[in-house]
């Protein structure tokens, strides 16, 4: 049963979280884009903020209200807490005789809240937990009022409005007032919104809320047909087009480094100067450097077209194989911040149209 | 997250120390562990790096025992490792060749150079349950006579042994490996192969075993390639859809043959 | 006793000849014997023979002045040794030595050769079966050449 808030209700449900214990952390403007990083209260999100997104671009420019979660989604992902850029896995002290002792893993890090994740997000997520199972945060939703100018989640079945793996899922409305219609997706989301007092939700209110879903869903910025999309790359190796990307893909790496789901490490033993501790680090590490293939006499993938191939081969059809779904959600990050502008949904359509 | 216990090696000691080769060298450490033939393990020397080795010994001995070629500061690390002195090892990981699927068949085992590790224990384990199998076949190719591994079990399993180049002082064979295929004696409607050495060698070796009956269904091979973290969470040992670490690395040939056949995949 | 035409039947790469052309060509063939260590044939000496090897062991090797011989190709089973004597100079480009004690059949060169010209034939399915050994060698030597259990294996 859907209830309302209103700011103040989501000020209260920020502080309800860090008094549960958690670690509050959510979208804020910092360095011309919106990054996540700790929420105290609502005059942390970006207030009044929005996106304008696409390939290669992005932008925020004021809006003329004071939405709480008018934009799309910025350059980084909740990936950034799910799996750290750089993990210490353990370190310890080297022996006279090359033994490992007195060696501690690092303590567990902390128990997040993430507030604002997109429906996208959401499968991001998911599909993240089954590559690399881990911790459960709380998960307060937000479903998009708007898309984003390279958002196609809805040709990969990922949104815009989320329908599971979250606490509690939250629309804005805007154009009546401005409020928050909430669903409890979880006990626990229930028991938190309970006590927040909040008010009801009326059919005026679920109709206000189901057309941002709505208008949410008819604004794509792009598109992707997806289907037997598994066989057509598969099938088409060795096809001109990769090529032809090749011959812009700058194999810069930011489409990895800003996609929810591209997970591959790196993982590295270090020893101190005098060779006495040795910490082995888990990083984010990327398909696109020419090291990533590495045997011993050469790289397997030396030219950018295997790598660009490999990188989307990957993400739209081997992960199926490997993880039993799509890589890809379709929230557009690798289009807005691809300094080329290469268009991931224009590179499918391209073979597709063409397909040997 | 994933488990950082998944991470942490566990001590093993170095008791033998055998060079082989130049750049070859036989370590055998304790405690035992129990794996299966084409297993390997992640191994490091100190904090020298990770590196994923075949267990080359015995199932059923009381060492684990690797053999490694140093081409890198990991692997010269290793083995630089003197006897008393400690390694650190994660696994055993992988798929391992299929020795009691293929009871009852003539096996036909095709090495190159340092391939020949990760096929020893399955060899060892065809010898000494010989009467579960059909004939045994060990047909090893090596660079030069000076790089054969294990010459005294190779006498032992009366493997055919082909070099690319030799002495004059040499007076067995020089050739290609494949040779050794189109001439090798074993029941075709009834063999299965089991491949290991470098890739080209094993994409030769497959048209070779086939032209004599062997088919892709019915040969076997362990690939390698770059690998962090031996548990399938690291993907730098992707071919196409498979992840090798968790995967493989032994393969029936025909399920891999699609994606090796493509360059730079 | 089996004849020279018998027993060049049982080389695989002579499979298949029809046997009116087996008897052309048993006709150049003697039973040639090689203990080991004995020299075939020495780079640079015409090529007037060429060989079916039996049982035993060849080696093709190479000379090089400041080199220790190298051995390229060993043959045994069935194979040839010796294709120059097919084509001008009709000079030996390698050295062959028996590296075991071997029996072998040599067909002379000039005898062969003339009966080529005389029945192109019999010329035909000869180079046809050079040929094959020949791509059969190419693609061998190739991948000696690639060295691929060396470094960049």
């Amino acid at each position: 049963m859907a209830v309302t808030l209103e700011r103040p209700g989501v000020d209260a449900l920020l502080a309800a979280l860090a008094d549960r214990g958690y670690t509050v952390v959510g979208p804020t403007v910092a360095q011309g884009a919106i990054v996540y990083d700790e929420l105290r209260t609502t005059d942390d999100l970006p207030v009044g903020w929005t996106d304008e997104q696409d390939g290669g671009h992005y932008r925020l420019l004021k809006r003329d209200d004071d939405a709480l979660f008018g934009y799309a989604v910025g350059p980084q992902s909740w990936k950034k807490f799910q799996l750290p850029a750089e993990v210490r896995l353990w370190r310890a002290k080297l022996g006279e005789d090359g033994a490992l002792t007195e060696l501690e893993q690092p303590a567990p890090g902390p128990r997040y809240a993430f507030v604002g994740v997109r429906s996208c997000e959401l499968h991001a997520m998911a599909i993240l937990d089954r590559v690399r199972p881990g911790d459960r945060p709380f998960v307060v939703a937000v479903n998009c009022g708007q898309a984003g100018g390279t958002c196609f989640c809805v040709s990969m079945g990922t949104g815009p409005t989320a329908d599971s793996g979250y606490d509690l899922a939250l629309t804005e409305v805007l154009d009546d007032g401005h409020y928050f219609v909430v669903d409890a997706g979880s006990e626990e989301g229930a028991a938190v919104l309970a006590k927040l007092s909040p008010g009801p939700a009326g059919p005026e209110e679920e109709a206000a809320a189901s057309r941002a879903h709505a208008r949410a869903a008819e604004q794509m910025g792009r598109e992707m047909d997806t289907t037997g999309i598994h066989e057509l790359l598969l099938a088409n190796l060795e096809h001109p087009r990769w090529d032809d990307v090749a011959d812009r893909c700058l194999t810069c790496g930011n489409c990895t480094m800003v996609c929810p789901t591209c997970f591959c490490t790196t993982v590295e033993d270090v020893t101190d100067l005098a060779g006495e501790t040795v910490e082995r680090t888990q990083s984010w590490d990327s398909c696109f450097t020419i090291d990533y293939s590495h045997m011993h006499g050469g790289s397997v993938r030396n030219s950018a077209k295997s790598r660009y191939r490999q990188w989307m081969t990957h993400k739209l059809a081997t992960w199926f194989d490997q993880f039993g779904s799509s890589g890809c959600v379709g929230c557009g990050r690798c289009i807005t911040w691809c300094p080329v502008g290469i268009d991931i949904t224009e590179e499918v359509a391209a073979i597709r149209a063409d397909d040997r | 997250m994933a488990a950082p216990a998944d991470f942490v090696p566990a001590p093993f000691r170095v008791v033998d120390r055998r060079q082989d080769t130049a750049d070859t060298w036989t370590l055998e450490l304790e405690p035992r562990i129990a794996f299966e033939p084409g297993q390997f393990t992640m191994l490091s020397a100190g904090g020298a790096g990770e590196v994923p080795i075949s267990i080359s010994g015995d199932t059923t001995g009381d060492r684990l025992v690797h053999t490694v070629r140093a081409v890198g500061l990991a692997t010269s690390a290793i083995c630089a490792t003197e006897p008393g002195r400690m390694l650190s090892v994660r696994g055993p990981f992988g798929i391992p060749w299929p020795t009691d699927a293929i009871e009852g068949a003539d096996v036909v085992i095709v090495a190159g150079g340092i391939g020949l590790a990760p096929l020893r224990p399955a060899i060892l384990h065809v010898v000494a349950n010989a009467e579960r199998y059909g004939r045994s076949l060990v047909l090893y190719g090596a660079r030069s006579p000076e790089q054969l591994l294990y010459p005294e079990q190779l006498a032992e399993w009366g493997a055919e042994v082909i070099v690319d180049t030799a002495d004059a002082d040499w007076t067995g064979r020089v050739g290609v490996v494949t040779k050794l295929i189109d001439q090798a004696t074993f029941d075709a409607d009834n063999a299965v192969a089991m491949l290991c050495g470098p890739e080209i060698m094993m994409r030769f070796a497959v048209p070779a075993l086939a032209a004599r009956g062997v088919s892709p269904e019915r040969t076997y091979v362990s690939l390698e390639r770059n690998m962090q973290c031996g548990i399938g969470q690291c993907g730098h040992c992707q071919l196409g859809p498979t992840l090798i670490c968790r995967d493989g690395p032994v393969y029936r040939y025909s399920d891999v043959e699609r994606w090796l056949g493509v360059a730079e995949l | 006793m089996q004849t020279i035409a018998e027993l060049t039947a049982e080389s695989h790469d002579f499979a298949g000849l029809d046997a009116r052309y087996l008897e052309l060509i048993s006709g150049c063939g003697s039973t040639a014997h090689f203990r080991a260590g004995e020299r075939l044939f020495r780079t640079g000496d015409a090529a007037e023979r060429f060989y079916l090897v039996r049982h035993g062991r060849v080696a093709l090797e190479l000379y090089a002045a400041s080199h220790q011989p190298l051995t390229i190709q060993t043959l045994q089973d069935g194979e040839i040794a010796g294709f120059s004597w097919l084509f001008e100079p009709y000079q030996w480009m390698f050295d062959a030595r028996a590296v075991a004690d071997t029996s072998a059949i040599a067909f002379d060169a000039v005898c062969l050769r003339g009966k080529c010209d005389a029945d192109h034939e019999l010329g035909y399915q000869l180079m046809r079966r050079f040929a094959g050994i020949a791509l059969g060698r190419l693609q061998a030597t190739r991948l000696q050449l690639l060295d691929v259990y060396g470094r960049a294996g």
